[in-house]
């Protein structure tokens, strides 16, 4: 990979190069846009309707293409690399089938606000409305999951097109954009003017707070006796770390970040109490329920944080940041709503905010409470605990990895048991819980982040979902870690029967599953298994010594469940403790 | 609960009402009634959606129609004086003895006479939706064949 790094010519060469007009084709059009927004690497699987694009792309080598095996593989290494760069991530699928296991992709990173520009093909125009031969009306399918949508039938609209679609999936709340390119359109020449503006009239994010507000927010800061962060995805988003870090050290008012929060700030810093929701942490969730003063800054008050909404948060005032004024008073009505981008807001209030004067015993507090309960389990000696696999993890890779997820069990451990320090670093489905979605993200991230290392925690359920990826990783020798934690079962849906279902086990068991190392040697990755903590070590550390990919399945213990649970119905207070309580 | 007028100024692109009323539909808010046609501005579409809700969710409906990007201004138009119209088409049974009594009808509420059949005539009565319902309830008892509404379209009085 790196040495086909080094041919990508600099930027600036690479845009005088296309920014001549020039009569072209469409697919051309589509790579030069592509090169003129910056893409570096662009993940996709060819096929009928894209044929022309495909073509175009032989030989050329402006960005990279990687060829996933699987088309929901490709949009989700595109969302993995947009989560931890921030760029936008670029995918291309060919018409009907290929278009349309995108779908859940597309989702993912609609609930997470994940800036992607997603190209399909399509049939030719003439055959549009036909049921023609690999046709789906991608457009009408996604419209509830893109932020917006565009079917080319003019060439000569791609430029100005391809430009409002990185424009609006990386401005405002972030999204999903999709681009549908029937093949005639890919296939016809036009005149190539590159596009440099942006026209909507019907686009136009806050991005400025209103300063009324602000006033407000800091009269309530002031006033505050129990002043509490909620800490969300916008955060990151945004780009707000520094921001946060003041606005944070210089109110010393504590603070607790979301799933999609996790490395907006610091977790080892005092300040911060924890995970707020279903899975979060005693002391996060005591916090928000006795908080007078509760600011939300770019999260959404999702069901999973929230738990039952008629008593969430009960004593709080609530002020709410967030860039899209539609979340504002969604779901929890809102005291103080300041419209913006949280970046811009923060660097508003910190010119003028002060230390939180009256809250010395709230913090003295929420010390305690955070001390009182952390994350806790029952390690054991004969058998391999999950939790304890991810503090090893955190452990051997010094907190500094890049941390995929998949969904369930696992993702909440990492979650607790894996603190992290820097933005971008988390990378998990929150909103959608797509299952499949850590392996493939983590080869996006890796691609974006050659420097870093690049781990994927995933169980053995989400991993038999985009296993296949793994020829990827093979061929390019993307250097990503993949942790299976294998515990033979769905694990959450095990965890829900159990408790909430009277143990009545429906359909979890995954007996049957592949040999790991048989597997991910199949692929000509370098394969480990371990049972035990020292095996887990070994195989772990020699993982991250293997100059390439690496699968490491643990066995681990079957019956684990992850504490603290706030059950459906219960408010964030009503937590079941673990075991280890 | 209440009824709102809502008007949404679009861009007249294709799949454009596809994207209003879905959003409709996907949120969970109701459409009474939904018109749609060009507007004083090339380009550009009016729509007029008559929804009910309470004011939280008439806000949600507001802030999400302002997400779509072809959507450039919504107002809630039942919020200031307005003028809401539509406008019914009644095919009614009237035999030829019948039809003075008809007319009588259609002449009290300023309607028209659009056609004439054999048996049948219909009737064409533009006003606000209660007038229309009324109009309706007064020819059912000589037998409705068809009816059909255009829902209601609306703008605020005045200078605004």
């Amino acid at each position: 990979m790196s040495a086909q790094t080094a041919t990508l010519k600099s930027k600036q060469e690479l845009i005088e190069k296309w920014s001549q007009p020039e009569v072209i084709t469409g697919s051309e059009m589509l790579l030069r846009s592509l090169v003129l927004e910056g893409v570096e690497c662009v993940f996709g699987y060819p096929g009928g309707a894209v044929l022309y694009i495909y073509d175009a792309m032989y030989g050329f080598s402006d960005f990279h293409h990687v060829l996933t095996r699987h088309e929901q593989g490709a949009i989700h290494a595109a969302d993995g690399y947009a989560r931890s760069t921030g760029k936008v991530g670029v995918v291309i699928a060919t018409s009907g089938p290929g278009a349309t296991n995108l779908v859940t992709g597309i989702a993912t990173a609609y609930m997470d606000s994940v800036p992607l520009v997603i190209i399909t093909g399509n049939v030719a125009t003439s055959l549009i409305g036909t049921d023609a031969f690999q046709e789906a009306d991608i457009v009408g399918i996604t419209l509830p999951i893109t932020k917006h949508s565009y079917q080319v039938r003019n060439v000569e609209d791609l430029p100005r097109i391809i430009h409002e679609a990185f424009h609006i999936a990386n401005t405002g709340r972030k999204g999903p954009v999709l681009i549908d390119i029937p093949k005639d359109v890919s296939a016809q020449k036009g005149l190539f003017k590159p596009c440099k503006e942006v026209n909507l009239r019907g686009y136009n994010p806050t991005i400025h707070p209103n300063m009324k507000q602000v006033d407000k927010m800091l009269r309530a800061i002031e006033e505050a006796e129990r002043p509490l962060l909620l800490v969300g995805g916008g955060a990151i988003h945004s780009g707000a770390f520094e921001e946060l870090y003041e606005f944070v050290t210089k109110t010393e008012i504590p603070i607790t970040t979301t799933l999609l929060g996790i490395g907006a700030f610091p977790s080892g810093h005092e300040l911060h109490i924890g995970l707020p929701g279903m899975h979060g942490n005693w002391g996060a969730n005591m916090a928000i329920q006795n908080a007078d003063l509760l600011i939300n800054i770019g999260a959404r008050f999702d069901d999973r944080v929230t738990g039952r909404l008629d008593r969430f948060a009960p004593k709080a005032k609530i002020v709410h940041i967030d860039i899209d004024p539609a979340e504002i008073g969604k779901n929890v009505p809102t005291d103080v709503p300041i419209v913006g981008d949280v970046k811009t807001v923060l660097q508003t209030v910190n010119r003028s905010v002060k230390r939180a004067a009256k809250a010395d015993a709230w913090r003295a507090q929420l010390r305690e409470w955070k001390a009182q309960r952390p994350f806790t389990y029952n390690d054991s000696d004969t058998e391999l605990k999950p939790q304890w696999v991810v503090q090893m993890i955190h452990e051997t890779t010094k907190g500094d990895a890049i941390v995929t997820t998949d969904v369930g069990q696992h993702q909440m451990w990492v979650a607790q048991f894996y603190p992290f320090n820097k933005p971008r670093s988390m990378i998990t489905s929150g909103g959608l819980g797509t299952m499949g979605f850590g392996f493939p993200s983590a080869i996006g991230a890796q691609i974006g982040n050659p420097g870093r290392t690049v781990v994927s925690i995933n169980g053995d359920g989400g991993m038999q979902m985009c296993a296949q990826e793994l020829a990827v990783c093979a061929i390019h020798n993307i250097p990503v870690k993949v942790a299976i934690l294998n515990n033979q079962v769905l694990g959450m849906v095990r965890q829900w029967q159990e408790i909430i279902y009277d143990n009545r086990y429906s359909h979890i068991d995954l007996a049957g599953s592949p040999d790991f190392v048989k597997l991910a040697e199949a692929y000509g990755v370098k394969g480990f298994r371990a049972s035990n903590k020292e095996e887990a070590r070994k195989a772990w550390e020699a993982a991250l010594a293997h100059p390439g990919p690496a699968v490491v399945e643990f066995v681990v213990s079957k019956y684990e469940n992850v504490y603290p649970m706030v059950t459906p119905g219960s408010a964030i207070d009503e937590m079941i403790l673990g075991d280890g309580e | 609960m209440r009824r709102h007028t809502i008007s949404i100024l679009v861009n007249d692109q294709p799949g454009v009402l596809q994207r209003v009323a879905g959003l409709f539909g996907r949120r969970g808010f109701n459409i009474e009634s939904i018109t749609v046609g060009a507007s004083e501005e090339p380009g550009l579409s009016r729509m007029v959606i008559v929804t009910t809700g309470d004011s939280r969710t008439l806000e949600q409906i507001q802030k999400q129609l302002y997400k779509l990007i072809d959507v450039i201004k919504v107002v809630d138009i039942s919020a200031t004086p307005m003028v809401a119209r539509e406008l019914g088409l009644i095919k009614v049974d009237a035999e030829p003895s019948k039809r003075p009594e008809i007319l009588g009808i259609v002449d009290t509420f300023r309607a028209a006479v659009v056609d004439i059949g054999a048996s049948t005539m219909i009737v064409q009565v533009v006003g606000d939706t209660e007038k229309i319902d009324a109009m309706v309830e007064l020819l059912k008892p000589y037998g409705i064949r068809e009816l059909t509404r255009t829902g209601v379209t609306a703008m605020t009085r005045g200078n605004r």
